[in-house]
């Protein structure tokens, strides 16, 4: 026993002493060096070419947009241009900030702009990959040469300099929408030298997958913004070094890693250690954890987000009004909000979060009422319980449906109670679960939801509803047609209008219930200051410095 | 010795050959295919159809089978689907970490688990014994997971003594010409990188090791309470050598010989990917990246990435047979 506790010691004092060597949680300390964990590293750092959240969380600090947010809301406010404006909808002028260079030293200017929006619009082959070069699809549909069938004709037409400080962009029809999506870091504005000189545009495919054969995208993205790039060690972290002359106030903090931690837990563990300053995508489960220690704090990510039921009117009976407000009034979502999402929800309403113009109090409600369901039912000619396929996804959890399994259960027992039989189907999240939901074959109710990209309402109403899909089978020609109209809109208190009234026609039609916008977390150092949470994700680190404890 | 070496390093490609074919039809077995994966809720059937056209997908699985091969002879494993990065640019960056881990779980394993097992056999039924094999049973049943998560708890969390991580500070500056921080470290003379590299070693290589070590334990308590009972041995002892050399010479080094196959086949599985504690400890190795490509179908990385362990699991095994003939000099390759 006594060589076990001997052996035993020795052990323990090796470990003692290999931990003194270097400096222990030395990421958090060294001056001026802010290091937030995301879940993984980014796809590229050319943002025309990703469209994932981990590739902006960097892009964003490197790169700005000819419109920005205002920090922790989805307002429009000036970025590169200082004011814009449109007289008919389709052709939009600019004014750009002047004397603002990009980090090469090349000046930025309308040449710079049109470079750049016209170089999205040439894309060829492999570069209008869907995943690659997604947000200009959903912006701006199609390209100058269309090399799939499923695209569209392209929403953007030309730009024209107009000297060196007005960028005209002209669209092929009216459009709002795309002046809130400008604000996507996919169309902020990148070198047009850096971009050529380190080979931006080519690419080829290898194998069947495109591959950037220049370096750009890797190891010279070159942008205007309050950061640049200084480092990317694959796996392990993007370095960002403060940019010294920059336009705007700048940054207090000289350095900025990313590092890549996919373990919700180990993430969270990164941030106790103190090996990390902020952790993103915190989980629910671990929201204790954090409130719980008194050196970190927990930052809400304003709700941009939305959790809802399908309800597929292409199956009878759902083709039939009275039964979709039926399972409406038979789904008890007040208590799934209350009992699945940790207090960090609250119920929806409509499809659209709160915080985002065009929502209203004036939509049908539909409170939980199980004897109101019922007696919809049989007033619709059907004799009780009536049979519902409900789905539902396993080994997932959503920022908008943390715990998807509980959800079910509790909206399956609601029904149940409400004149229906639930029949349940599970599928796994990936990849089988959302392929159902969106071919339409994930049976007659199914639990999915939706994060906002940027601050339009055609993001979220657009997205579901303005054209017919498979999923929610119903064709509405009203519906189909307010929508189209609110998109292309330039008025902006019309555009409210008519997305208000949207909103009360898709619920009284009820194509879905909506039942849940979540408020997801961010855990940071308590000393970590000015961090502001944007609602789409993409949070500018140029305000964030250390306090005191 | 050579015309084996030779005749093992051929039949490498029979293997090989068998292991591309299982690797890529069990992949395209699975359901659902990347475009599912990687576009989420946007998986709209247009948007899945298109890509599966311009990644080949929709092609006879034959047809995609055999242009996989032939890229694959001529030495490109392809891009990755998900973050589109060159599959051979992938390994390069993680395998060093796994080799780098895996080593240290071995050398801990062996370091611990031979001088137990061999205690605890020359204390046959005592103390000593009874307690190794509870420390050996909770070593193996013991989930890796598990024990990562108390360890880092432990010690990264509570005393703050080691990281819990990542292959070095965050904030490291140290360079990485080979990518083997410990090699690199020592190459650069850089003593703070390398204390840094074996710090953030510590706590995976433990968890790791657990395992292995307790496995070692026991096949060299068996296998030194066989060779202690054979002829020779009691011829040695009989002929008066000291104990210590009759141990050394003829009990220690015969009774390495099935300990030196699990070391072998054991190093071998853990080059093959330590999924669950790269994944825990954030160890940007072989193994958390094959977990993520599984998630995302992507078969790139799961074909050249599986394919490429198969072939360090073929060549770890043939440096252990080889090995065999310096450890024990009866046995010759013929």
């Amino acid at each position: 026993m006594r060589t076990v506790s001997t052996r035993l010691a020795f052990v323990l004092v090796a470990i003692a002493a290999l931990a003194a060597v270097g400096t222990a949680g030395g990421a958090s300390k060294a001056g001026g060096t802010f290091v937030i964990a995301g879940a993984s590293d980014p796809t590229y750092l050319d943002p025309a070419l990703v469209s994932d959240g981990e590739s902006f969380r960097v892009t964003e600090q490197i790169f700005e947009g000819l419109v920005t947010l205002k920090p922790g809301s989805t307002l429009i406010r000036p970025g590169l241009a200082t004011k814009w404006f449109s007289k008919n909808g389709k052709d939009w002028t600019f004014l750009l900030r002047r004397h603002v260079k990009f980090t090469d030293g090349s000046p930025f200017n309308a040449a710079a702009v049109c470079a750049n929006f016209n170089r999205q619009y040439n894309f060829r082959g492999p570069f209008q990959d869907s995943t690659a070069n997604y947000y200009w699809q959903a912006v701006f549909y199609g390209y100058k040469h269309n090399d799939s069938s499923s695209l569209s004709k392209s929403l953007y037409k030309s730009c024209t300099a107009k000297g060196k400080n007005t960028a005209v962009i002209h669209l092929s029809t009216k459009s709002s929408s795309f002046l809130s999506a400008l604000v996507i870091s996919s169309f902020s504005m990148q070198s047009p030298k850096a971009m050529k000189k380190y080979g931006a545009n080519k690419g080829e495919l290898r194998n069947g997958t495109f591959y950037p054969t220049g370096t750009y995208a890797f190891s010279h993205p070159t942008g205007t913004g309050p950061f640049k790039f200084k480092q990317w060690v694959v796996g392990q972290k993007v370095v960002l070094v403060r940019n010294d002359h920059y336009w705007g106030k700048k940054p207090r903090i000289s350095r900025v890693i990313v590092q890549p931690i996919s373990n919700n837990t180990a993430r969270v563990h990164a941030l106790q250690s103190g090996e990390v300053n902020g952790a993103d995508l915190v989980q629910p489960t671990d929201v204790p954890t954090i409130k719980k220690n008194k050196n970190l704090k927990l930052l809400n990510r304003p709700s941009f987000n939305v959790a809802y039921v399908t309800i597929n009117s292409s199956h009878a009976p759902f083709n039939k009004l009275a039964v979709r407000q039926a399972v409406a009034y038979g789904l008890d979502r007040a208590g799934v909000v209350k009992s699945f999402y940790a207090g960090r929800a609250q119920v929806a309403q409509e499809f659209q979060p709160p915080q985002l113009f065009g929502w209203t109090s004036k939509v049908p409600k539909y409170p939980y009422n199980p004897d109101k369901a019922k007696s919809l039912l049989r007033s619709a000619g059907l004799s009780l319980p009536v049979n519902v396929d409900f789905w539902y996804p396993t080994n997932v959890s959503r920022p908008y449906m943390p715990s998807p399994g509980l959800n079910f259960q509790a909206f399956s027992a609601s029904l149940e109670k409400s004149g229906f039989h639930v029949v349940p189907h599970s599928a796994p999240w990936r990849p089988d679960y959302v392929k159902h939901v969106n071919d339409g074959t994930a049976g007659d109710l199914n639990l999915i939801g939706w994060t906002g990209d940027f601050g339009d309402p055609d993001n979220f109403l657009g997205t579901f509803f303005k054209v017919y899909h498979p999923q929610f089978g119903f064709h509405n020609a009203k519906i189909f047609n307010i929508l189209a109209r609110a998109s292309a809109e330039t008025n902006l208190k019309k555009r409210i209008a008519l997305y208000k009234q949207a909103n009360i026609m898709i619920m009284k039609f009820l194509p879905a219930v909506p039942y849940a916008h979540s408020q997801p977390a961010l855990g940071m150092q308590k000393k970590v200051r000015g961090y502001v949470p944007s609602p789409v994700g993409t949070d500018p680190f140029a305000g964030v410095y250390f306090g005191g404890q | 010795m050579l015309r084996y070496l030779v005749r093992r390093l051929l039949l490498l490609i029979p293997i090989l050959f068998g292991v591309s074919l299982l690797i890529f039809f069990w992949i395209r077995a699975l359901p659902g295919g990347p475009a599912e994966s990687l576009l989420g809720e946007r998986a709209t059937p247009q948007l899945v159809e298109e890509y599966r056209h311009r990644y080949g997908l929709d092609r006879p699985v034959y047809v995609q089978y055999w242009a996989y091969l032939k890229t694959t002879l001529s030495g490109d494993l392809g891009v990755s689907i998900a973050d589109r990065r060159r599959v051979t640019y992938d390994i390069r960056q993680r395998f060093p970490a796994t080799v780098e881990l895996a080593i240290a779980a071995m050398v801990l394993a062996i370091s611990v688990g031979v001088p137990l097992g061999f205690v605890a056999a020359k204390r046959h039924g005592g103390f000593f014994d009874n307690f190794s094999l509870v420390f050996s049973l909770i070593g193996i049943s013991i989930p890796i997971f598990f024990l990562a998560i108390i360890l880092k708890y432990i010690f990264a969390i509570r005393l703050g003594w080691l990281p819990s991580v990542g292959r070095e500070s965050i904030t490291s500056n140290a360079e990485h010409p080979t990518n083997f921080y410990i090699l690199d470290a020592i190459i650069e003379r850089d003593w703070a990188a390398l204390g840094d590299t074996i710090k953030h070693l510590i706590l995976p290589a433990i968890a790791l090791g657990s395992i292995p070590l307790a496995i070692i334990m026991r096949i060299t308590r068996a296998s030194v309470l066989d060779v202690q009972n054979e002829d020779y041995v009691r011829t040695a002892r009989a002929k008066g050598l000291p104990p210590a050399t009759v141990d050394r010479r003829h009990v220690f080094r015969n009774a390495l010989l099935p300990v030196t196959t699990i070391i072998g086949l054991q190093t071998g599985l853990l080059l093959s990917g330590a999924v669950l504690t790269e994944t825990v400890f954030a160890f940007p190795g072989m193994g958390s990246w094959l977990r993520d490509a599984i998630f995302n179908r992507d078969y790139p990385v799961l074909q050249g990435g599986i394919l490429f362990l198969a072939i360090v699991f073929v060549l770890v095994n043939l440096i252990v047979d080889v090995s065999y003939a310096f450890i024990n000099p009866r046995i010759r390759y013929s």
